[in-house]
């Protein structure tokens, strides 16, 4: 008979292991070191931030700026609609294309799930300065930009709803002769769709918040109205800027999140 | 009595190349209901899906509903032989989220013009009224806008069983249809099988565990035991030793 002896407090790692505990602490220390503010820096900053926030009040309520940055944000607001209403239609047959078991493009669906990877891991401001590029400033390049970062994040998470959709109604269907887009239609969709839902809605909370940064780099929308503030010191008016953008990125999850509480 | 299945030497084999069962011989006529019984690995559920193309033989020639099916069978053909079976599984196949009308629309997919099945909002209006005739038909034509996740399981089965009736098929496949049923409600489910095989002159093709099922709706009843067939005998003559005998090492 085997004595029941009481283990030790932490288990043994293998020399192989522990080696590679040292080397990513005194990875993270030396990146401490080079990138983490110092406390001198911090207390140099402090005041500095503090001064900023003082030339930011109050903030500008001006009539004629509050009405340009209310069609600015509604700009912002249409860059984040209709590029995610796009990127969301097209996620949803490249998912289908590159779904595990239901792709009708066989060893191709790799292929798919490559161009979503490539659309998902560039940044977004990276695709800004891309379609800024190709074709000029404006809205227009917001919109792509948003369409490829939908793609990118909806491709993923479609992808693996339908991947997850319930087997055994696709399976009924496909033993009557259901063709594979039939069964999309019919079962795996249907199934899926509130997960498909709650990808689309954060989405769109996601492209708001995208949408508002993109001008930075002249790609339409507040975000523009932010950097030319800004460029030309004109503090009272970020706040402003500032203020409406935490305002609508607040309404915005509001919205969304009793929406999906409603699709549960 | 014309033939609705023949199936000549028949083989079939595992990946890993065990075999299933080897050179069966089976005929079936319209209108018979048949049971497949046997014990657990015996092959029913193997055999009744290669006999409509759902598993790909290894050997032999199946003719169900005229069409022939060897060891390759083209994708026509199977959807020829498809077109003109209802299948209904152990488990009832219902899409969770979706009305009771609309999965039973379901069965005219694969059918010409099956997209319209898709959803019953965009079926064609005499595909609706055959929904809804084939759920008064199973007993549950009120049931029409209920989501198939709030009935029971043995309503479940009965639209699954609705959905195959939509087909108007000659054939009726069930794979242990009461299996997953609690015991009235698998008789229920077994009698309605048997009620409309007699009705409409399906012929059924069913797996069972249960005895009782199989000997009170079946008119013939064909035993599996280590990949050949047992016995096959009309139902009346089937004894409680010849039973005894297909559940005994």
């Amino acid at each position: 008979m085997h004595e029941s002896v009481l283990p030790s407090r932490v288990t043994r790692v293998s020399p192989l292991t522990f080696s590679l505990m040292v080397a990513v602490a005194a990875l993270l220390i030396v990146s401490i070191q080079q990138v983490a503010p110092s406390p001198a820096q911090l207390a140099q900053g402090t005041p500095r931030m503090a001064e900023l926030v003082g030339r930011m009040l109050p903030p500008n309520l001006e009539g004629a700026f509050l009405q340009r940055v209310f069609w600015r944000m509604i700009e912002t607001f249409q860059i984040a609609l209709v590029g995610t209403v796009i990127g969301v239609a097209v996620s949803l047959p490249i998912a289908w294309l590159s779904a595990k078991i239901i792709s009708p493009a066989g060893i191709f669906r790799h292929l798919f799930k490559m161009i979503v990877s490539l659309f998902r891991t560039v940044p977004d401001l990276v695709w800004a300065l891309i379609f800024v590029a190709s074709v000029g400033l404006g809205a227009v390049a917001g919109t792509m930009t948003i369409v490829v970062d939908t793609i990118g994040f909806c491709g993923r998470f479609f992808a693996e709803a339908m991947e997850d959709a319930d087997k055994k109604p696709q399976e009924a269907l496909f033993a009557i002769g259901a063709s594979r887009f039939s069964v999309l239609c019919g079962a795996v969709l249907p199934d899926a769709m509130p997960s498909l839902i709650n990808t689309t809605l954060f989405a769109l909370e996601k492209s708001v918040r995208s949408s508002v940064v993109l001008g930075l780099v002249g790609a339409g929308g507040i975000g523009q109205e932010l950097k030319v503030a800004f460029d030309l010191f004109q503090y009272k008016n970020a706040s402003t800027i500032i203020l409406v953008i935490f305002g609508i990125v607040l309404a915005m999850e509001f919205l969304t999140d009793r929406l999906r509480a409603r699709v549960q | 009595m014309s033939e609705i299945i023949r199936a000549r030497g028949i083989t079939k084999r595992y990946a890993d190349g065990r075999t299933v069962f080897s050179g069966i011989d089976l005929d079936v006529s319209t209108a018979q209901r048949v049971a497949l019984i046997g014990s657990n690995g015996a092959g029913k559920s193997t055999l009744l899906k290669c006999l409509i193309g759902l598993l790909p033989l290894n050997g032999g020639q199946i003719n169900t509903l005229g069409e022939s099916i060897g060891v390759r069978p083209t994708p026509r053909q199977l959807q020829r032989l498809r077109r003109c079976i209802g299948v209904v599984f152990q488990h009832h196949g219902l899409v969770a989220r979706q009305s009771v009308l609309t999965n039973v629309v379901h069965g005219k997919l694969g059918l010409a013009g099956g997209w319209h099945a898709w959803h019953q909002c965009i079926a064609r209006q005499e595909w609706r009224e055959d929904a809804q005739q084939a759920l008064r038909q199973v007993g549950l034509g009120h049931k029409s806008t209920a989501r198939a996740d709030e009935l029971s399981g043995g309503q479940a089965q009965r639209v699954a069983i609705a959905r195959a009736l939509i087909r108007k098929p000659r054939l009726l496949i069930a794979d242990e249809p009461a299996a997953s049923l609690d015991p009235a409600s698998g008789r229920d489910v077994m009698a309605l099988f048997s009620e409309l095989s007699h009705r409409s002159g399906i012929t059924l093709v069913y797996t069972t565990h249960d005895m009782q099922h199989a000997l009170e709706f079946s008119d013939r009843v064909i035993a599996l035991k280590s990949g050949a067939i047992l016995f096959d005998q009309p139902t009346r003559d089937v004894t409680r030793a010849g039973l005894q005998e297909v559940f005994h090492a």
